[in-house]
């Protein structure tokens, strides 16, 4: 890729002070991610993983470091990203449509041109037939759907996803990350997802950051080069189970070591 | 293991097996039973015993009235209520004071229930202007109301106004503590997703905030309701020309016990009639904003 950064981490760290002792939920890291690249952040819990989500949304202050998004500092600047987390929020009282229209909406769309632009995307993604039902209707994959096109709708080029798919049982999920790349080839967005599934994040990602916990770091940046359109075969590959050894090898030994013995 | 081999003392149990325990001195009784099956009665029966039930009652009021069991001229009975009943519809000015207690109810319960709402909602807003105005709230919350209702009809007069203006100071409070419950159970990343979205405070609090709150307000309807209308009558206790309320104050001091009674009674149907058509109002806005 030769492409320019569209988001860069630079030297941010994070760092909590409760009761008299500072925790470091995040070492300082360094992260670039060149525009149209699909990033995964792996690791354990406590790694730090959605602090970097929730440092790169805006959504809260840096200790130290810096925010870059597409070229201008957008430290605790809400707005320049699209989020997605493990829970839908879609509002109950708004149709599927409305819902996905949004963003749209508050972005000064009037609601009927957003329903109008929204609403073929619904039916190419998968959604057709539902827009004027409520989001109770809907199953959880469903509801991810029309959460991430919520999402995708609005005019940012980095797209940040926490374990979106988190809550849906094995054989959604698989459905989910097969959509899910459809839409990344169609939209062309930077992504960032964090997930903790390994399988998942090599079967998406072009890049894999490998994070390890106390303190929250990256313990190593893993390149996928699958070649992408990738369909579900490709978990079975020699390579695919390569990485996946290798990857799950590197979250087990630094998880058994000692946070000294991790550090040196 | 239940119940009976757990209380047993725990030494007993420390080099026990629980199997063993459970074998001990007194034994358990083995027990198969049916399980307790209620015989549904149906729907005709049911009301057929509701009515009886109100027949009976009445009958035996109007009997020991007759016989001077209970004294007639404190308790009335039933066939004299039914023809003050007939009379005070026919020929009194029933109408006026039915007329007079349902518009005061109705103004207090929309002006309490509107007003409490944008006042409870109003504290999303400010983490600092909520908690400078808790206190007084919880102070307003405590205050019996009806204490202040003297004071109210000499400020706001004998008229609707001062009606209308204790009906609204019961319902108001309710109103702005449930509306503010609303708020604080607003789901925070839902807040953060519409801020991500690049929403403004408006924004947020116009597509999330009042949306939310607005189950919760509609929980307080039918409760506001029936406050509005005890605010009302106490209204009119205190000093009315109208209204029900000064019907049942005024028959009492002139030993009508008939009419006290008929006045009830229609207050009970106006309040009826009241609950139900919110209720149904309730389950209207239910299904436009909840599914």
């Amino acid at each position: 890729m030769t492409a320019q950064p569209q988001l860069i981490l630079e030297d941010v760290s994070m760092v909590f002070h409760g009761d008299g002792h500072a925790f470091t939920a995040l070492a300082p890291i360094e992260l670039e991610v060149p525009a149209g690249r699909f990033v995964s952040l792996i690791g354990p819990s406590g790694c730090g993983k959605s602090t970097i989500f929730n440092i790169a949304a805006g959504l809260q202050l840096p200790t130290t470091g810096k925010v870059i998004i597409g070229g201008e500092d957008a430290t605790g600047i809400i707005g320049h990203v699209g989020y997605m987390l493990q829970k839908d929020l879609l509002l109950p009282w708004r149709t599927v449509l409305d819902n996905v229209a949004l963003g749209m909406e508050i972005r000064g769309i009037p609601k009927s041109e957003a329903r109008e632009r929204a609403l073929p995307l619904l039916h190419r993604y998968g959604l057709g037939g539902f827009e004027h039902r409520y989001p109770s209707a809907l199953s959880g994959g469903m509801r991810q759907r029309a959460a991430l096109l919520r999402t995708l709708l609005i005019d940012v080029d980095v797209i940040l996803l926490d374990e979106p798919f988190g809550a849906l049982d094995a054989q959604t999920k698989a459905h989910m990350q097969e959509w899910l790349l459809q839409l990344f080839h169609d939209f062309g967005r930077t992504v960032i997802f964090v997930t903790h599934d390994v399988e998942e994040a090599i079967f998406l990602s072009d890049d894999i950051y490998v994070m390890a916990s106390r303190p929250g770091r990256i313990i190593e940046k893993m390149p996928i080069d699958l070649p992408r359109p990738r369909d579900r075969s490709v978990v079975s590959a020699p390579r695919f189970v390569a990485m996946k050894k290798y990857c799950l090898d590197l979250l087990y030994t630094v998880a058994i070591q000692s946070p000294e013995a991790a550090a040196a | 293991m239940d119940a009976k081999a757990l209380s047993l003392p725990s030494r007993t149990l420390d080099n026990t097996r629980p199997s063993e325990v459970s074998r001990g001195a007194t034994k358990q009784r083995k027990i198969a039973r049916k399980l307790p099956v209620q015989k549904v009665w149906s729907t005709p029966t049911l009301i057929a015993i509701q009515v009886a039930i109100l027949v009976g009652f009445l009958v035996l009021w109007e009997i020991c009235a007759d016989l001077k069991i209970i004294d007639p001229f404190f308790w009335s009975q039933p066939s004299a209520i039914w023809e003050t009943l007939v009379i005070f519809l026919t020929q009194g000015d029933a109408f006026t004071d039915i007329a007079f207690t349902f518009r005061s109810t109705i103004f207090g319960f929309i002006i309490g229930t509107t007003g409490g709402a944008l006042l409870g909602m109003s504290f999303w807003w400010s983490r600092n202007y909520a908690q400078t105005m808790q206190p007084y709230i919880v102070c307003l919350e405590s205050i019996p109301k009806l204490a202040l209702a003297p004071l109210i009809v000499l400020v706001f007069g004998m008229g609707l106004a001062s009606k209308v203006a204790i009906a609204t100071a019961l319902t108001i409070i309710v109103a702005t503590l449930t509306a503010y419950g609303g708020v604080q159970a607003v789901d925070k990343d839902q807040e953060r997703l519409l801020y991500s979205l690049g929403a403004s405070r408006w924004q947020v609090f116009t597509k999330l905030v009042v949306p939310s709150c607005i189950p919760w307000i509609i929980s307080i309807l039918r409760v506001n309701i029936g406050l509005a209308l005890t605010g009302s009558i106490v209204g009119e206790f205190v000093s009315s020309q109208h209204g029900l309320g000064r019907t049942i104050l005024y028959a009492g001091s002139t030993y009508e016990i008939s009419l006290v009674w008929v006045a009830i009674l229609i207050l009970s149907a106006l309040s009826m009639v009241m609950y139900v058509s919110v209720a149904w109002l309730e389950k209207v806005l239910r299904k436009g904003v909840v599914h």
